[in-house]
């Protein structure tokens, strides 16, 4: 069994995972760190950023260079429509993949790189939600990247990487960035997803069986039990133990495993969640009192949810509930309607309210009562008139490179009044905001990420008990942004073995499968005679006809061969042979001439008047004779009677 | 022989209080908990005490499953729990778990309030028993405890309802509820893969019928309503809150629209918002189309069918009434009935299967006079319509349903005799498969063959699967895998002999047979060799044979030839006790070429 590792961020996982000659895809993540390097796209023509002197490195003659380099505050950006760096395609042919499996809807937005155009013909699985959710993302991607042509890609650059500054000159692996693919490629990628139920056993090829397990960390999120008849996987991906929306984990489907594959852990190792709700609370109250309006960049799904609800409470409670929070994203209906039908996906407390019949979300209600306003765009129909400040705005993207949060930054930087709060853990708020400083505006950090911090990890991987742990080598030592913090780690522990793996490696996992599993039929279990040989301990020899289909073995009877030399019902004998009482029973036969010698370790017994010798050692005994199948039968019947067998 | 035991306690050669006893593997499950709206006495909910005489049926119990959140199916469940006693697990799907006790409330108001009924289970006993049930999602393994799993699966029909398949140990059975295999205007069709249960218990309401394209039948209620409102009259077309009404509006809806009629339709169902919005939650359920519009547009909010008065019942003119219970045996849709069925230019259209006893079932007999309690007779003059809308499986269906999962055994049940038994033959005919239709109270053993999983040792299989391509290839024989079972501890585990001997902690005792037979055959030795190793193999084609050095060998048997050039050879012949077959039959070829 083996472990490749594609790709080179633990939050946006990609794996291969080859077992039982089945080769599956353990996630489907697409870092986006690479776009942070790009400068943003605004599809209203932008003085700023259009007026930013070019940059060219020493001893770079300019024309090749000409234009694709742009220089704010000291940082370089790349002038042209940003790229990714897609899962690693070196290491395996993606023609070859037999399943993928998604997590969660924010581990798939490389599908369309690997499933398209590549050969690929396998399954993916992934769960309604994360069907639907990830939809969502990746059209809002690629419609936020579309909406803003730019008329040259910039490539020239890649060449110089060692003279370009830093963080550029550190790019990961710039020559294998892609452009965003579009539309067509998104609906045939996701077209190609077999939706599955949490629990469901899926049967792969008759050798394996998958099944998901909820993950507790987003809508529809999901771990994977990966088993064969005598070993067990686990897939840890994004996780979370504690009390938002979704679904509880299932801890339960988890434990024992073989190998535990453990990835996709906080990214804010040093703050919690529900404190740094608490600060977002408070800014945004302070920002509206003080007139300011807060914009916060986020994904169109997941924690915003929370947020809305949250917000909305809080909002009444500091007295500011009459301005308004404006969500704006090209799926933003699409979300809001959506995370209402999910039911069986949520928490029990949300489910529970669907009996009722209400929704499980307050948005809705939001909605009608104005107090939350969607909309496609800033440019959409109605948002001028329903426009009003102060107010909380949410839109995309995260990484403050495209979408409509371009605008807000132009709109409401100049003015310290207004603030801009970090709430998704994906990107570094000081690079997010580079190409855009100097800034007037307020920034608040509040990132909240509900998964797995390395308490809970520890907690956890002591709950499920594997024999060997499987961790991005990352996990293994303190974060860089805590070198001190040694406890930030995935413990190592005398009662597992640990496996550090980093990108670009290909992992040999312990697992020597030793035994199979074999279904008998009834009639020959009805056959099977039990010999004790020790206490506790019984042996019975067992012959059936065997049926192979689709990986499954069935032993079935024998009755059905024709081929009279076949016997049926082999048996052993065992232990050794008393030569008294063999000698009894020969004289009890009428075969009185026998001549004992030793011979070697054992005896040899000659019977002369029949002309045979009888050879007995420890383990053996040989019997020679002419042709005389009655002598030899006789003395068979004899040898059997002495011998205990099973 | 193992078993599977049914007992139906309702729904056996009959419709109505679906409720079927499923014994396997030592586990009692009851499938569906129905009531018969036929009937007002005792015989409305199944026979309880077929489980046990007296006191709570706990102890009898392993679970119980409801298919969906029609009465039929659902209605004596808090009287299971409640007043017969049951505290066990009770498992149907999220929309079941959401609309079946809303309508359990309708109808015990329905029958207290105004039947009067005595004895009847509560508002809070049906609070009581929802807080035993446990919702699934479609294809989730549920384990009910270390043995018993089951599994649910798309059945169309109404929102939420689903086909079960339920295992204990290698024994499985598949009990459809309701289920219908075309997709309609909001549900999807019925699904199951190839799950080859032991038994398929299968629902046959319409087991005689192959009906029509749904396009005709759709025109053809879509005509009559027409033609009813222009000549003035007045439809009543009595439903169920829930499933098929929502089916029609949309129907009416498209079609007012689209001919833009100006006739009101009216909806008397206090609970269609509240239906609705149930639809509107539980999208996931519908069909591929509404799903996917449903942020655009949602098909449940209708713009001509408005909400209904009782003081519209007597205003003039055309109007279109839906109204509840589907089968007029009480309620609305019967006081409508009463008022209405006088004159010959109003019609009434029965979407839907009426039980017998039921004023439905009545006037779809051919009743012109009906007479009610207190000896109030009532002349039928209004047309009377039945048009096939519920969604069940015809039969073809049902048949293309067996062909989907493949099971051992069918069972009919939820359907009428005559029926059953015409649908059984046709069974029997094409599939080649033993079909039951027991009635109530009658059990029904069939037998299944066990599968016992055991572990093997991988070096077994191997060895085996190179032994057997090593076999000539014409000559395949069946695969044959022996080995020694090793029992020790709690574990079993069938193995190689010397493996399972040192794993025992004991030693083989091998017996050998060496016989010397002389054979004339002047030549070399290798020669006579040669002769033989053709021999052998011309008479063993089944075995590999292998010939080295000048000994001919197969399996644990050995043979060799001794002597000069003379004419007499030894040939000796050697083999393993265990190969005593073998050893012993070229031995006596031997014997018969010295002769
Ligand atoms: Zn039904």
């Amino acid at each position: 069994m083996k472990l490749y590792c594609l790709s080179n961020d633990p939050n946006k996982p990609c794996h291969i995972l080859t077992f039982k000659e089945i080769t599956i895809m353990l996630d489907c993540g697409l870092s986006m760190q690479s776009v942070l390097n790009f400068l943003p796209l605004s599809f209203v023509a932008s003085n700023k950023l259009l007026n930013l002197p070019f940059w060219t490195p020493q001893n770079v003659s300019e024309p090749e260079l000409e234009g694709e380099l742009r220089e704010n505050c000291d940082r370089v950006f790349i002038d042209s429509p940003p790229e990714f760096c897609p899962p690693l395609d070196k290491l395996i042919d993606f023609a070859q993949v037999d399943i993928i499996l998604i997590s969660n809807y924010l581990c798939m937005m490389a599908l369309p790189f690997i499933t398209e155009g590549t050969g690929f013909q396998g399954r993916i699985y992934a769960t309604e939600p994360t069907l639907q959710i990830g939809r969502l993302l990746l059209e809002e991607l690629v419609l936020n990247i579309e909406q803003c042509p730019k008329a040259n890609f910039a490539n020239q650059w890649k060449n110089f990487v060692h003279k370009l500054p830093y963080p550029l000159s550190d790019s990961f692996k710039p020559k294998s960035w892609k452009r965003i693919y579009n539309m067509s490629n998104v609906n045939a990628s996701l077209s190609r997803i077999q939706m599955v139920g949490y629990n469901e056993k899926l049967d792969v090829y008759g050798a394996l069986q998958v099944i998901p397990a909820s993950s507790g960390y987003c809508l529809g999120s999901s771990n994977w039990v990966i088993s064969s008849d005598h070993e067990k996987i686990v897939y840890l991906s994004g996780s979370s133990t504690l009390t938002t929306h979704p679904k509880p984990m299932d801890h339960h489907a988890l434990k024992n495993a073989d190998v535990l594959i453990m990835t996709d852990l906080t990214q804010t190792p040093i703050s919690n969640p529900d404190g740094m709700l608490g600060v977002l609370c408070v800014v945004v109250g302070l920002t509206l009192r003080g007139g300011g309006n807060v914009l916060i960049p986020c994904y169109p799904t997941g924690v915003v949810y929370d947020l809305f609800e949250c917000l909305s409470v809080k909002m009444q409670e500091l007295g500011v509930s009459n301005c308004p929070m404006f969500f704006i994203s090209p799926v933003a209906d699409m979300s809001l309607a959506y995370s209402n039908i999910l039911a069986e996906w949520l928490s029990s407390v949300k489910q529970n309210k669907v009996y009722v019949p209400d929704e499980p979300f307050p948005h809705g209600l939001l909605v009608k009562n104005s107090k939350l306003k969607h909309f496609k765009h800033i440019y959409s129909e109605g948002f001028s008139t329903d426009f009003q400040e102060p107010c909380v705005v949410f839109c995309g993207h995260p990484s403050c490179r495209f979408g409509d949060v371009v605008q807000f930054i132009e709109l409401w930087g100049n003015n310290p009044r207004n603030c801009i709060v970090f709430t998704e853990p994906d990107f570094d708020y000081i690079d997010a905001l580079a190409p855009y400083q100097p800034l007037q505006m307020k920034v608040a950090h509040c990132a909240i990420d509900t998964s797995l911090n390395f308490t809970q990890a520890n907690k956890l991987i002591k709950d499920l008990k594997p024999s060997t742990l499987v961790v991005p080598e990352c996990y293994t030592v303190p974060p860089v942004s805590a070198p001190n913090l040694t406890e930030l780690v995935i413990e190592n522990n005398p009662d597992r073995t640990l496996i550090p793996y980093k990108w670009g490696e290909v992992i040999n996992l312990p697992l020597k499968r030793k035994q199979a599993q074999v279904f008998v039929e009834r009639e020959i279990a009805q056959k099977i005679v039990p010999v004790e040989i020790k206490p506790g301990i019984s042996l019975s020899s067992l012959t059936g006809t065997l049926k192979v289909k689709d990986n499954v073995h069935n032993m079935e009877s024998l009755e059905k061969i024709k081929d009279p030399n076949y016997q049926a019902n082999i048996q052993y004998e065992w232990g050794s042979l008393n030569v008294t009482e063999f000698l009894q029973k020969l004289s009890q036969d009428g075969i009185t001439d026998a001549k004992v010698e030793p011979s070697g370790s054992g005896v040899m017994i000659h019977l002369q008047d029949e002309d045979a010798l009888i050879q007995i050692e420890e383990n053996c005994t040989h019997v020679l004779c002419n042709s005389d199948e009655k002598l030899r039968m006789r003395l068979r019947n004899m040898l059997m009677h002495c011998l205990k067998k099973f | 022989m193992p078993e599977i035991k049914i007992t139906p306690l309702g729904a056996g050669q009959d419709v109505g209080r679906s409720c079927i006893l499923l014994s396997m593997g030592g586990k009692n499950i009851m499938l569906d908990c129905g009531m018969h709206m036929g009937y007002n006495d005792e015989r409305r909910f199944p026979d309880f005490s077929f489980i046990c005489p007296e006191g709570p049926i706990t102890p009898y119990i392993d679970c119980v499953i409801i298919s969906h959140f029609h009465l039929d199916h659902c209605g004596a469940l808090p009287y299971m729990s409640e007043m017969v006693g049951y505290s066990g697990p009770i498992y149907m799907t999220h929309p079941t778990k959401a609309i079946a006790p809303i309508l359990l409330e309708d109808m015990r108001k329905v029958s207290v309030e105004r039947k009067g009924d005595q004895n009847f289970f509560t508002s809070q006993m049906i609070k009581e028993c929802m807080k035993k049930v446990i919702a699934v999602t479609l294809h989730q393994s549920v384990m009910v405890d270390n043995d018993l799993e089951i599994k649910a699966y798309y059945a169309g029909h109404v929102l939420g309802a689903a086909m079960f398949w339920i295992r204990v140990g290698s024994q499985s059975v598949v009990y459809t509820g309701d289920y219908n295999m075309t997709p309609d205007r909001h549900l999807g069709a019925a699904w199951i893969d190839k799950c080859r249960p032991d038994l398929l218990i299968s629902e046959s309401t319409y087991a005689t019928t192959i009906r029509d394209s749904k396009r005709c039948r759709e025109r053809d209620f879509l005509k009559k309503v027409h033609e009813c409102i222009d000549r003035g009259g007045k439809v009543l077309i009595p439903v169920f809150a829930l499933g098929r009404a929502q089916e029609l509006c949309i129907l009416l809806e498209t079609y007012w629209e689209r001919m833009n009629l100006k006739a009101p339709v009216y909806f008397a169902v206090g609970l269609t918002e509240k239906a609705n919005n149930y639809y509107k939650m539980f999208i996931t359920w519908t069909n591929q189309k509404i799903r996917k519009t449903f942020v655009q547009r949602n098909m449940f909010d209708f713009k001509h069918i408005k909400p209904f008065d009782r003081q519209y019942i007597d205003n003039p003119g055309p109007m279109v009434v839906f109204a509840t219970p589907g089968m007029l045996h009480a309620g609305l849709s019967l006081h409508i009935f009463k008022k209405w069925s006088s004159n010959e230019s109003n019609m009434v259209i029965l979407p839907g299967f009426c039980v017998q006893g039921t004023v439905g079932h009545k006037i779809l007999n051919g009743a012109r006079k009906i007479e009610f309690e207190g000896r109030q007779i009532i002349e039928v003059k209004m047309s009377v319509e039945y048009m096939s809308f519920s969604a069940h499986a015809d039969a073809k269906g049902i048949m293309q349903l067996i062909q989907y999962c493949e099971p051992r055994n069918v069972m009919l049940v939820h359907g009428e005799p005559a029926k059953m038994e015409f649908l059984k033959g046709k069974i029997k005919q094409e599939f080649n498969l033993e079909c039951f239709n027991p009635a109530n109270g009658e059990t029904c053993v069939i037998n299944t063959p066990v599968r016992i999983p055991i572990d093997v040792s991988l070096p077994l299989l191997k060895a085996e699967a190179k032994k057997f391509s090593a076999l000539p290839s014409e000559s395949k024989r069946q695969r044959v895998l022996h080995g020694v079972l090793l029992m020790k501890d709690n574990s079993t585990c069938l193995m190689d002999v010397d493996e399972a001997c040192k794993e025992a902690g004991i030693t083989r005792h091998v017996i050998r047979f060496t016989s010397t037979v002389h054979v004339n055959d002047p030549g070399p030795a290798m020669a006579t060799a040669h002769k033989l190793h053709l021999l052998i193999k011309d008479r063993l084609p089944m075995w590999s044979v292998t010939f080295t050095d000048g000994s001919i060998s197969l399996e644990s048997v050995l043979v060799k030839v001794e002597g000069d050039d003379e004419e007499q050879k030894s040939v000796f012949v050697s083999w393993t006790n265990q190969d005593e077959g073998l050893g012993s039959y070229i031995l006596g070829l031997l014997n018969s070429m010295s002769n």
